[in-house]
């Protein structure tokens, strides 16, 4: 008897551990399908155009994503630009110049300090410190000087990438061959050749993948991005208009949104989110596990 | 055979496309030592492996034909009834790290769910200990972490381990290679000790060993059973020319 | 001359220190900038850590004072609650893939991890409303959980998985070769061996949902009353920054930046607590 129970209680173990992988793949499956029918009355009555329609009007009902598509792709690759020099110093820093002792241990746990704090929190701490510095510099610009826009939001998130990209970028420099580095050492070159030359060409692809995957982690950032972007629904003149996100205008206007077709365009902004934001992220593993590989 | 406790039935193991035992048929001689010996590669461990059911953790592992334990067919058996009754020593000491020696010499009992009172394992813990020489070293550290032993204790753990359950055969899988002379030898007087209860069953590189403890030696050659006679007369008169090139160190 | 155009040894000598120069700058502009923003954090918000603080909840607008008791309460809830949920679902999904390799589903499944691993949180949120919010009608912690969950699910199944794979197979077949059970052997051996990481995973989850926002904005939504009722709409500590944060009163951001510094430092500790676990905790094998 007892023996029976073991053998059932092991078999409904098996199968539990079964179900809940299973479930993964299933949870995933029911997002997509989830988003796609909740947002076809929008993609039905918006069409195509939606996606290079300028105008966004709830009250028409007239629904244009373009300002937000440029104020996502301005505001994440300009903050993948500013955080870029950063992420690539530092990850050389720990992974060339002092790969192993206290020091870089101290300097890659203060980094990831960074790491550490919320979305909101840089959000405010952004509105209170780099809006007023980039509200005065718009003034010696001559320009209207809201002090929240494009801008402030890129160098905010640039400062949140770096933790991300630094890990990412460290992790694949460190996989260049020793014997390479010997190499062209041993031919007398100086380190910033070495680096410049051989490793950084070397793992390019590697890199690369690390850039495309903070890409995407900009790319669904809200609560920053939302605090700092200065929420206007107009195409932006400039890095230093106000504008808005994909991210943020579902995170403003979602919870007030009357009538379905409003709500539904709402979700059909996450949907494409979700597809973008999944295909770079797969795109950029793909390319880590091949570099890995080798 | 007389006193079989064991026989194999057409024994193959393959390991997808690799047929790496080709049809054993041996009988093994109850509370008796056996040695199976033969050059890497050649399938003694597989074989071992094979009878207490530890290959259906490889996927592409295929055992075919039949192994008897007594009179019964124990490749048909549940995995788990088999593996109560045989138990296995392993290559490298593997005591349970976050277990004390009390708590390893039992675990037997404890993983399978079978509840004891406290008197009734105490002995069984004191029992074991004495069985493999270790008792009187651990007696008053029996809480202790298990992985503070030595090497050579924790195999003699690992054996208690095993012996606790009072199994029917003991497998034992090159027990000393990862050990020192020392604790080497004290193991094999353990072995030598414990087959007047217990049938083992040991796979082993050392041909000293063999001739030292066991009864009787197995030879394995790619796959396939060339020799298995008492132990003197293999390495004294072996009728197969490959064991002679083996024991004479020809080839390893 | 420009260093750049400094032919030979020693023009390579400049540019080489150059470039150090510029990797050792802007590597401790990186440290600058972390030390600036903690010290201002810490600056705006020690003054904001009274008692009233951590026990009142907040007063109507225009009253001065007040504290975000419901929202510390309401944090505490739906992470909790979160970790409930995944915690059990991610060591399992952990255990299959760690058993489980090479299967065509195993892969499957790693793949589907890695997705939800990279959907912006405020996507779950989406998600999350559709099919718990509009159905019932109303907003609730327990919405907020549901999503959390969902995002905690990968860090815990992937260390889980990472630690259950670091140990040796040896163990796992004395175990069985004692006639234990496949359930018996994980539960009673290799979770154990493994508890150090898995710990860790869990904590990692929960330090990257405590200071969530977006996928509670639609769920959870907020609730300026203190309430222990998980189907009831409830604050959560970085919801009321992002209220408070948003708002023009300066009485509200004062207890914005006391609610920062709460947050901050929380996740601070969790993430020295893991740190610790990792060099502390190693099970001999």
């Amino acid at each position: 008897m007892k023996n029976r129970w073991r053998i059932l209680q092991n078999k409904i173990f098996i199968k539990w551990l079964s179900i809940s992988a299973i479930t993964m793949m299933v949870l995933l499956l029911i997002f997509f399908i989830t988003l796609f029918i909740s947002s076809w009355p929008a993609i039905k009555a918006n069409g195509i155009g939606f996606l290079w329609g300028k105008t966004w009007d709830p009250v028409s009902n007239h629904y244009g994503m373009y300002p937000f598509l440029i104020g996502t792709l301005i505001t994440s690759f300009l903050s993948l630009l500013i955080s870029a020099p950063f992420s690539i110093a530092a990850a050389l820093f720990l992974g060339e110049y002092y790969p192993k002792g206290a020091i870089p241990n101290i300097f890659r746990n203060v980094i990831e300090l960074l790491a550490a704090i919320p979305s909101v929190v840089y959000g405010f701490w952004g509105l209170y410190t780099v809006a007023p510095l980039v509200s005065k510099l718009e003034l010696k610009m001559h320009l209207p000087a809201p002090g929240v826009g494009i801008f402030t939001a890129s160098i905010v998130l640039s400062i949140m990438l770096i933790p991300y990209s630094v890990s990412l970028i460290r992790q694949v420099i460190s996989m260049t061959p020793v014997s390479l580095k010997e190499a062209a050492y041993a031919l007398g070159s100086t380190r910033a050749e070495v680096i410049t030359r051989v490793i950084i060409p070397s793992n390019i692809s590697g890199i690369s993948a690390g850039f495309l995957l903070s890409l995407g982690r900009a790319l669904g950032e809200t609560m920053a991005v939302t605090i700092l972007i200065g929420n206007s629904p107009e195409i932006p003149h400039n890095i230093f208009s106000p504008s808005y996100t994909m991210a943020s205008v579902i995170a403003n206007e979602f919870t007030e949104a009357v009538g379905d077709v409003y709500l539904s365009t709402l979700i059909e902004v996450g949907l494409l989110l979700f597809v973008v934001t999944t295909i770079i992220n797969l795109i950029g593993r793909l390319i880590i596990k091949k570099v890995s590989f080798n | 055979m007389e006193g079989t406790i064991l026989r194999t039935e057409n024994l193959r193991v393959s390991f997808g496309a690799t047929q790496v035992v080709k049809g054993i048929n041996m009988e093994i001689a109850e509370k008796k030592v056996t040695a199976f010996m033969g050059p890497s590669g050649c399938g003694k461990t597989t074989i071992l492996r094979a009878i207490n059911r530890l290959h259906e953790l490889t996927p592409e592992a295929k055992v075919e034909g039949n192994i008897f334990l007594h009179s019964e067919n124990i490749t048909e058996m549940e995995a788990m009834t088999v593996r109560r009754r045989v138990g296995m020593v392993f290559q490298r000491p593997n005591p349970f790290p976050t277990m004390s020696i009390y708590e390893n010499v039992i675990s037997g009992f404890t993983l399978n769910g079978i509840k004891l009172k406290t008197d009734e394992k105490n002995e069984i813990v004191e029992d074991a200990l004495k069985k493999v020489a270790l008792w009187e070293e651990v007696k008053d550290t029996l809480k202790r972490r298990a992985t503070s032993l030595s090497g050579g204790q924790q195999q003699r753990l690992c054996l208690a381990r095993a012996v606790a359950m009072k199994p029917e055969v003991i497998l034992l899988d090159e027990p000393t290679s990862a050990l020192d002379p020392l604790s080497t030898a004290k193991i094999e007087d353990l072995l030598y000790e414990l087959k007047g209860n217990y049938t083992l069953v040991i796979v082993t590189h050392n041909m000293q060993q063999a001739a030292r403890i066991s009864d009787m030696t197995a030879f394995f050659y790619l796959g396939e059973l060339l020799e298995y006679d008492d132990t003197k007369k293999v390495f004294t008169n072996p009728k197969n020319e490959k064991t002679q090139n083996y024991i004479t160190g020809r080839f390893g | 001359m420009s260093p750049f155009e400094i032919r030979g040894l020693r023009g390579r000598r400049i540019r080489d220190r150059i470039f150090t120069a510029m990797v050792w700058s802007l590597t401790f502009s990186c440290l600058a900038v972390v030390f600036i923003i903690l010290f201002y954090l810490f600056k705006m918000g020690i003054g904001s850590l009274t008692w009233a603080l951590f026990t009142q909840g907040p007063k109507p607008v225009g009253e001065a004072g007040g504290g975000i008791l419901n929202a510390i309460v309401g944090s505490l809830i739906v992470v909790a609650l979160a970790a409930i949920i995944a915690i059990p679902i991610g060591i399992s999904v952990g255990i299959y893939l760690a058993d489980n390799r090479g299967r065509k589903l195993s892969d499957r499944v790693a793949l589907a991890i890695d997705v939800l691993q990279g959907i912006p949180s405020i996507v779950i949120g989406i998600v999350i409303y559709i099919w718990i919010v509009k159905p019932t009608g109303k907003f609730s912690a327990y919405s907020g959980s549901i999503a959390l969950a969902i995002m905690m699910l990968p860090p815990i199944i992937k260390n889980t998985e990472e630690t259950l794979l670091l140990i040796p197979t040896t163990l796992k077949e004395a175990s069985l070769a004692l006639g234990a059970s496949y359930f018996k052997t994980s539960m009673k051996v290799l979770l154990p061996a493994g508890i150090g990481g898995i710990f860790s995973g869990c904590i990692i989850g929960i330090a990257r949902i405590a200071g969530e926002v977006a996928p509670l904005l639609f769920t959870a939504f907020g609730n300026p009353a203190l309430t222990f009722n998980i189907g009831k709409p409830v604050d959560t500590i970085p919801k009321v920054i992002f209220t408070y944060a948003s708002s023009p009163y300066d009485d509200w951001h004062r207890i914005a930046w006391g609610g920062s510094v709460i947050l901050v430092s929380f996740i601070i500790i969790l993430n020295t607590i893991i740190k610790i676990f990792e060099s502390r905790w190693k099970v001999q094998f």
